[in-house]
């Protein structure tokens, strides 16, 4: 008797292995572009034989060769090593930076959900009144409170977005709270500290752990509009967002001056945001699918 | 023994009428990330105008992906193949469902056959209303002008038992309840006059009274000839509806026979297993995982040595209209220290609102619990937390309560980190321990519950609330979703444990099936309040409430032997 195929959905049938993880390419070039990243930050000299502060006048505004990757700016000096050792700057103000948005948004959060009411609600309506105003003018004004600088420009971006950390996290907290393990805590006799630390607070920051690697990505960029705008890392300081700011004096005669620096921060801020996904599929499902 | 299934095969296909659906040789198979599955295997089964054919089996056992291959609708990954589908279609010659291309099974679905899902408010659509939604096959098949076709509609809704069929129609599946919305899915399967319907767990929702006016209509539509497919896991429901009984183990169906026959006397091992399973009268004081091996002898009741008393309790909710709902009205009750009380009740009664007041999760409006003789929902958390070990839960979903980030370990530590004073290693034993009692292996411990099957969970949620040493064990539906052969199980778990260590136990269920197979006491509550009390032999010899009498009905009696 011969079978005949009632209906075969789902793609034709082939060999069905996958690929070992650490092939796939979604993975592999967002992970190598990490590590140089972090080369970057704990040893630039490797990657850059030239001193980012070395003015050299016959060398000014040299477009990309084999000796400048990323050509020379205005003074002569090399703006690939200039790109790497600001590397370490950009980045542990955008890492800081989210790590006091997530520390703040976390106790802010926390406590929105479940302190008794009036204090509630005051916290509440606080992280509303912080979510009207766009981060850019909340970081301009700690900026303008605390002056300039690397570690004020770090400050500034982490409380203008503790606001929206805040209400994720609010908003998990009060769910966690009606759900049936936290109940189920309560017949068990835990103590509501207990409940809080274990099962409520680890559970809420699930979400926030994806939301944080992204804003890695955004904070390296908020942290470079900031020094564009002359108000972050001051000049002569090799740092991202300042290197876009002077290479756009530049844009119409000598391009790479702010193009490069501009696909380097976009890289790192795309593989660090790939990065946190695959990172959060891991920890969801022990998968790294 | 397949001699004889084989020959009763072949006597019920000859002496039946032609077959409405002929199916020969059907397998699915899945390819999954684990690899290949075989869901169905060499699957053969004929329904007859105006016959049920019940094809039961447990989870996992095929039996509604052989509804779903019978309508071309097996999802992606999935490979059906078959020597032969063949149905009657309308103009009555034979149609030949093999190799039909996803057009022409369109012309099939609904027209020919008529399939209704198990879970009535996630198959209509929530943004239309019943009546757009039940019109959709009769205009989607142009079977009556445009013009007539709400009346057909109604006409539709009438037939199956809807009351004033021309409001309901306006209405949406959320505003219906869920023996309307199961009606109102069964008539959109009408729609196109299918000769054929497929129901796949059709009352697995319902209430008791609920469940026993849907299978009328079932009957009903036999008789009007009509062939029905029913997929359920509930032999009860089988026995009750359908004139033969497939029984489906790991995708094959390993005995078939007429209902009557096969469930009062059934052939094959798995299909004794499974009867055997089913809580009945009969069975009551006897082991239905194993019914060979004895119980232990059950610890006297102290009756007088009064454990937990509710007096008077009382608690309204708020609905979302802020209308006040009486959730619980004036309850009292007691329970002795070894005693089981047993809560029956349909959903909504308030049964689960007053497990939660026992429990001091909820605070009663008006009415008192004293626990040991003691103030119990009168003390402030703070006083009553130290004495919470004395009072442990078991939830219907235990998933939803343990931490999802906790592994089993963890989640049996929680009641010992509390109240054990044990070091490290000890508490680790003490795991161990537990573990073997509820018999699961330690290989488990370092799983998330998310890696454990509903039997295994639930064996966990026991072995945390043992691991408090509690005198009172309250039991939320423990095992409504669970598998007949893991709910014998799990029942036959509760009663040895309840021996050994003398605890006293609240059981609410909606099955008084269960709730007389494991308590003492019964309570029968509706809408919040108790209607009838008693023990279990005086509330089935003499049940005193309309509604408890309805309930014993729905116990089932097969496999009495």
């Amino acid at each position: 008797m011969s079978d005949i195929v009632l209906a075969e959905n789902g793609r034709e049938r082939r060999i069905m292995r996958r690929r070992p993880i650490w092939l796939s390419f979604g993975l592999l070039v967002p992970f190598v572009f990490v590590i140089v990243l972090g080369v970057a930050v704990w040893a630039p000299q490797w990657l850059s034989s030239f001193d980012p502060e070395a003015v050299d006048p016959n060398a000014i505004l040299l477009p990309p060769d084999a000796g400048h990757w990323f050509g020379t700016d205005e003074l002569g000096r090399d703006l690939f090593s200039r790109v790497v050792h600001g590397t370490s700057q950009s980045l542990t103000i955008g890492i800081g930076a989210t790590l006091i948005a997530s520390i703040g948004g976390i106790v802010l959060g926390t406590t929105a959900a479940l302190a008794p009411r009036p204090i509630s609600r005051l916290l509440l309506r606080i992280i509303d009144i912080l979510l009207a105003f766009p981060e850019m003018l909340l970081a301009l004004l700690v900026i303008a409170v605390l002056g300039r600088g690397p570690a004020n420009t770090l400050l500034a971006v982490g409380l203008a977005s503790i606001a929206g950390y805040a209400r994720l996290i609010r908003s998990q907290v009060l769910q966690i709270k009606l759900s049936g393990y936290v109940e189920h805590a309560v017949a068990l006799g835990e103590h509501p500290w207990t409940i809080v630390s274990r099962h409520i607070v680890p559970n809420a920051i699930r979400p926030l752990l994806i939301l944080a690697t992204i804003g890695v990505g955004s904070s390296v960029l908020s942290a470079s509009a900031l020094s564009f705008l002359g108000l972050g890392v001051v000049p002569p300081e090799a740092e991202w967002g300042a290197l876009l700011a002077n290479g756009r004096n530049f844009l119409d005669i000598a391009p790479w001056t702010s193009l490069l620096p501009a696909t380097v921060v976009a890289l790192s801020v795309i593989s660090i945001t790939l990065l946190g996904r695959r990172l959060q599929t891991l920890l969801a499902t022990g998968d790294l699918r | 023994m397949n001699i004889q299934t084989s020959l009763q095969n072949f006597q019920t296909a000859d002496s039946a009428p032609s077959p409405l659906l002929a199916v020969e040789g059907l397998n699915v198979a899945f390819q999954t990330s684990q690899g290949h599955v075989d869901a169905v295997r060499d699957l053969s089964l004929q329904i007859a105008p105006g016959e049920i054919l019940a094809l039961v089996g447990e989870s996992g056992s095929g039996k509604s992906v052989t509804a779903r291959a019978l309508v071309g609708l097996t999802g992606p990954r999935s490979t059906a193949k078959a020597s032969k589908i063949e149905l009657i279609a309308h103009d009555g010659r034979p149609l030949d469902l093999l190799g039909l291309s996803e057009k022409a099974w369109r012309h099939v679905r609904g027209r020919e056959i008529g399939f209704i899902l198990q879970d009535a408010l996630v198959s209509l659509d929530p943004l239309r209303t019943i009546g757009r939604e039940i019109a959709e096959p009769i205009l989607a098949h142009r079977l009556v002008p445009r013009s007539l076709v709400s009346q057909h509609v109604a006409q539709l809704l009438e037939r199956v038992g809807v009351p004033e069929p021309e409001s309901r129609m306006e209405q949406y599946a959320h505003q219906l309840s869920g023996g309307l919305r199961q009606r109102a899915l069964i008539a959109s399967a009408l729609g196109g006059q299918p000769r054929l319907l497929i129901a796949d767990e059709p009352t697995t929702a319902l209430d008791v009274s609920v469940q026993k006016r849907v299978l009328a209509i079932f009957r009903e539509l036999a008789a009007a000839g009509h062939g029905i497919l029913l997929i359920t896991h509930d032999l009860a429901v089988a026995a009750q509806l359908a004139d033969r009984v497939a029984v489906m183990q790991r995708g094959r169906v390993v005995e078939t026979g007429p209902a009557r026959l096969l469930l009062s006397d059934p052939r094959h091992d798995y299909t004794r297993q499974l009867l055997a399973a089913v809580p009945t009268t009969a069975k009551r004081g006897r082991r239905l995982s194993a019914p060979d091996v004895p119980l232990p002898p059950r610890q006297p009741v102290r009756s007088g040595e009064r454990l937990l008393e509710i007096g008077n309790v009382s608690m309204s909710f708020r609905r979302a209209d802020g209308s006040l709902l009486r959730a619980v009205s004036n309850v009292s009750l007691h329970i002795d220290r070894g005693e089981t009380l047993g809560v029956v009740g349909e959903s909504g009664s308030g049964k689960t609102t007053l497990g939660k007041i026992a429990l001091a999760l909820q605070h009663p409006d008006a009415g008192e619990v004293l626990f040991e003789g003691r103030p119990w929902s009168a003390l402030s958390e703070r006083l009553r937390r130290p004495l919470r070990a004395g009072m442990q839960t078991i939830s219907q979903d235990p998933l939803s309560s343990f931490n999802p980030r906790f592994t089993v370990e963890r989640i049996i530590e929680q009641p010992l980190l509390l109240y054990g004073g044990l070091g490290r290693s000890q508490r680790r034993e003490k795991i161990v321990e537990l573990m073997n009692l509820v018999g699961l292996p330690a290989d488990l411990l370092a799983r998330r519950p998310t890696a454990l099957s509903g039997g295994q969970r639930q064996r966990v949620s026991i072995a945390q609330a043992l691991a408090a040493t509690p005198k009172l064990l309250v039991c939320d539906e423990p095992v409504s979703a669970l598998d007949v052969t893991t709910q014998a199980q799990v029942l036959d778990l509760l009663v040895d444990l309840q021996a050994r260590f003398g605890l006293s136990m609240i059981f609410i269920s909606h099955d008084l099936g269960v709730i007389q197979h494991i308590s003492h006491r019964i309570v029968v509550m509706k809408h919040g309040a108790i209607v009838e009390s008693g023990s279990v032999k005086e509330v089935f010899e003499r049940p005193q409430h309309a509604y408890t009498r309805e309930l014993i009905a729905s116990v089932p009696r097969f496999g009495d032997t």
